[in-house]
């Protein structure tokens, strides 16, 4: 009602408005600071769309702080023209819009300027060309990249501006090829052939569009841009881009095959002690994962109701317990079953296939039959973003570091303390090893333990990157195996480069053939290579006929 | 040569065997229904089934508890044998499927327009029973053949041919397969141009499962009191020490697991039409590894242990399943644990325990012979 009370010209309003605002124009004039011209600032308010578009365009160019303010207002719809000069709204009270200075209360029913979307782009990229002089590093590259999608090439000199005097590298980059697309856009050729040079350096999808736009014919068989040395240029930058990106995706995929491979890895390492070493088939091994992921979600349920404070940290809590637990069930099992059995490999695999129906049942039984949720910590989720849209995510990347690691310790363990040089004497010759003393049912408890402990380090990765389930260590159970036959049986650097070359293989094989088929042509691979050297891919030297 | 059986165990065979294939099918067919003496198709499509997973059982038995190789694949051969006759049972639908075409209802889905290769000739019933025994046989002929060749045994072998099992059930999950992806084949019409579902038909499939257990039973025995037996057990016992006295071990190894194939290969062909579907759940690693544990609990080195522990094992998987379905898997982890831990010899070492006890003489005997048993088996375990 008021607004069209206003419309209506309400002559005693009018006039009482523009009393307050000369009054309080008059009042405020001597602290006027820098000012942008007030014509301008009216022209905004015009009822033609290409003024208003070339007044903001011009407010952009001007390079004036104060420019920022107006165009804020404009876009949040606090500007309003009053009895031509612009003033900016501001929770009932107006100021003038060129200073700055207030003008007292907003008079009723007044009518801001209404932005639409094309005037609401424009004022981007105005506001953008505006922050690029700004002090803070953060906002300059902000705007910096805001340009990048602009075509207001009543820009490009502040851009060149701003080149000039900008010492970041990183924000000096982006203006660049904010200046390069600009400059695509400019009718001087010279100005368009460097502008399609210099995008060569950009990573961003639209600039790809962008170019492969200028190159592919129109409907009328035509180019969209005319001169053949840019569209040469074009050409060339074009070919960079992708020479770049493919060079990238291929960094992609062997970080997704090692990232699957330090899963594996760790999945098969704890075999690796107990097959490896001990000559123990343990079907159930995948439940020792199963166990250690399940250990981490009952940590992260602690530190949720608990400690929610340090929630972030859950996981970190959780690697001792995911270590104990496991550790714990195997060293029991090693001691109640598995010892009766030692000498009869074969039913040994059953024994611990039964173990593993147990282990999984006992699981549904106390946490149901449902995935149950492990959440990542903030400093696990999200990634590292790449050019052409990759990520490498953060919590692969630890993952990686982390089977590295626990690889490395298992190497001191196996190798520099007294535990492991009596695991590698009970391996060599285990009556030889009682005889000189070595307590041999303790080091296999140890050792078993040890496994088992690794394993449920395993299953603290996987909670991070999969679905953590009753079944989640039958999955795992074949691959591991075949790692560690491929490895070699009691090779930890066997194990290792059997994991990752494993997982490399096999996440290079599936673009070409899917995920599926790329894992049955592994594992027929497999089978082949075991032919070729039945004992692995490092082999103990030996001359017994019992392999 | 040694006689097959002791006339006393042909006397028991015998009544066993009338009573499964004459009696039941009888009352089931002729009884009427609702009569206290009626034996409902439940029952018999029920023990048919266990005399398909019977033969499976002795099959194990032959590869494991007489030649010493545990096998982890002997699932996927009763699949594959499943599988090819099948294809056969799909063709017989005929245009009664769904969309009533020629083709299978998962290939006009998949909108496929003609055969693949492989199934030629599936409409033939002589050509599906060649590929029910072709597939398995081929298969275990060439996996073998390279395996036992680079000597690869023991637990190795196992876990090898659980990978092979593990990679054929993600292949035929696989709809680009031609055999029907997830779900298999199914809703079978007819066998022979006989409704499938019919009580004849039924009881028809039943005694055949059951003449064929018979019949595998008998080769089974045949072979174990021959000598190539003699040298099956020696394989398991000291193989290399029978490399050394000149034995090529390869051509024995590979005849009884290219047999242990296709017996189970046959089994699956008669298992699929009495249940009614065949799907790639069947080859999953679980599955064969349960088979390994029927043998162990009816006895392995026997013949009747595997198929009382195929009857066993399986007659209590059926009840608790309808009775206890959470307790199934703690009792079957649990007896895999106590069977190898405390029953080496199974069900049949528990009878003959029973049997021997009165006479008090032969006990000693028996216990001395065990225990070298043992440490030679142990001794072998080490080396």
């Amino acid at each position: 009602m008021r607004a069209q009370a206003l419309r209506g010209r309400d002559p005693l309003r009018v006039i009482a408005a523009c009393v307050l605002a000369c009054l309080l124009w008059l009042a405020g004039a001597p602290c006027a600071r820098a000012a942008l011209d007030p014509a301008l600032l009216t022209q905004l308010g015009s009822d033609d769309p290409d003024v208003r578009v070339a007044a903001v365009r011009k407010i952009g160019a001007s390079g004036e702080p104060r420019g920022a303010a107006v165009l804020d207002a404009l876009a949040n719809d606090a500007l309003a023209v009053v009895s031509g000069r612009a003033v900016i709204v501001s929770g009932g009270n107006i100021a003038d819009a060129s200073t700055g200075d207030p003008l007292g209360s907003a008079p009723a029913g007044l009518e801001t300027v209404v932005v639409n979307n094309r005037l609401r782009g424009e004022i981007d990229s105005a506001l953008a060309g505006l922050k690029l002089s700004a002090p803070d590093r953060q906002t300059r590259l902000a705007a910096a990249k805001e340009l990048q999608g602009s075509d207001n090439d009543e820009l490009l000199p502040i851009l060149h501006a701003a080149l000039a005097k900008e010492s970041d590298a990183e924000v000096k980059a982006i203006l660049q090829l904010a200046a390069a697309s600009l400059g695509l856009k400019s009718n001087d050729v010279e100005v368009r052939v460097r502008a399609a040079k210099a995008l060569a350096a950009s990573d961003d999808p639209q600039v790809r569009q962008v170019l492969s736009t200028l190159l592919t014919r129109q409907k009328d068989g035509s180019y969209p841009e005319a001169d053949e040395r840019v569209r040469a240029a074009a050409q060339g930058s074009l070919d960079q881009i992708n020479r770049r990106l493919r060079t990238v995706e291929l960094g992609v995929s062997l970080f997704t095959g090692l990232s699957l491979g330090s899963i594996l890895l760790l999945a098969a390492l704890g075999l690796a002690i107990t097959y490896g070493l001990m000559g123990i088939i343990n079907m159930a091994h995948g439940e020792f994962l199963m166990i250690g992921a399940y250990a981490t979600y009952v940590v992260q349920g602690i530190f949720r109701s608990y400690l929610p404070g340090a929630f972030d940290w859950y996981v970190v809590a959780a690697l001792p317990v995911a270590f104990l637990v496991p550790a714990a069930v195997g060293m029991a099992l090693e001691r109640g079953v598995l010892r009766w059995l030692y000498g009869r490999p074969l039913e040994t695999l059953l024994t611990t296939w039964g173990i593993s129906l147990l282990l999984i049942q006992t699981c549904r039984t106390f946490f149901g039959a449902q995935n149950v949720e492990v959440e990542n910590p903030s400093w696990l989720s999200g990634g590292i973003q790449l050019a052409g849209g990759s990520v490498l995510p953060y919590n692969r990347i630890v993952i990686l570091g982390f089977a590295l690691a626990v690889l490395g310790a298992v190497w001191l363990v196996i190798n520099r303390t007294r535990l492991g040089l009596f695991v590698r004497g009970v391996t060599q010759n285990r009556s030889m090893a009682s005889c000189t003393g070595v307590p041999t049912h303790r080091v296999d408890m140890l050792t078993f333990g040890l496994g088992s402990g690794v394993a449920g380090l395993g299953g603290v990765a996987l909670s991070q990157i999969g679905n953590v389930g009753p079944d989640l260590g039958q999955s795992y159970i074949v691959d591991s195996f075949m790692v560690v036959v491929l490895g070699g049986v009691g090779q930890l650097a066997g194990t290792a480069i059997a994991a990752l070359g494993l997982g490399s293989i096999s996440k290079f094989l599936e673009p070409f053939s899917g995920a599926v088929l790329a894992k049955i042509f592994v594992l027929v691979m497999i089978i082949l290579f075991i032919q070729k050297r039945p004992q692995g891919l490092f082999a103990l030297k030996g001359r017994s006929a019992e392999a | 040569m040694t006689r097959l059986f002791t006339p006393r165990t042909w006397m028991a065979i015998f009544a066993v065997g009338l009573v499964l294939l004459v009696v039941l099918p009888v009352l089931h067919l002729s009884v009427p229904q609702g009569h206290p003496l009626h034996v409902s198709s439940f029952w018999i499509t029920l023990i048919g089934k266990f005399m398909c997973y019977a033969v499976v059982a002795l099959a194990m038995d032959l590869i494991w508890g007489y030649t010493g190789i545990l096998s982890l694949g002997q699932g996927l051969f009763f699949a594959l044998g499943g599988y090819a006759f099948g294809m056969y049972l799909m063709r017989q639908i005929g245009h009664d499927g769904v969309y009533q075409s020629d083709l299978p209802d998962f290939m006009v889905f998949l909108d496929w327009k003609a055969f693949p290769w492989y199934w030629a000739g599936t409409d033939s019933f002589l050509v599906a029973m060649l590929k029910v025994v072709a597939a398995p046989g081929l298969i275990a002929f060439i996996f073998g053949f390279f395996a036992f060749r680079s000597r690869i045994k023991g637990v190795y072998f196992s876990i090898i041919t659980q990978a092979l099992t593990f990679a054929a059930m993600l292949a035929f999950f696989r709809n680009d397969m031609g055999f029907g992806g997830n779900n298999g084949f199914t809703d079978f019409k007819r066998v022979l141009g006989f409704p499938i579902t019919a009580p004849g038909t039924r009881t028809t499939l039943f005694v055949l499962s059951g003449v064929y257990l018979l019949l595998a039973l008998i080769v089974c025995r045949y072979i174990v009191t021959s000598k190539l037996g003699r040298v099956l057990t020696a394989i398991r016992d000291q193989e290399s020490r029978l490399m050394f006295v000149g034995y090529r071990t390869l051509s024995y190894k590979l005849f009884v697991w290219t047999l242990a194939a296709v017996m189970s290969g046959i089994a699956g062909a008669l298992y699929v039409p009495q249940v009614g579907i065949i799907n790639p759940s069947e080859m999953s690693p679980a599955n064969s590894i349960e088979i390994a544990i029927w043998a162990a609990v009816g006895g392995r080195g026997t013949l009747f242990g595997p198929i009382l522990g195929a009857f066993a094992v399986n007659g209590a998987k059926s009840w608790f399943t309808v009775a206890f379905p959470q307790f199934w898997l703690y009792f079957l982890g649990l007896l895999f644990v106590l069977v190898t831990l405390f029953l080496p010899r199974g069900l049949m070492g528990v009878f003959e325990l029973l049997r021997r006890r009165p006479p008090a003489v032969a006990q000693p005997a028996e216990q001395r012979k065990t225990a070298v048993e043992d440490k030679a088996v142990v001794m072998e375990g080490k080396a």
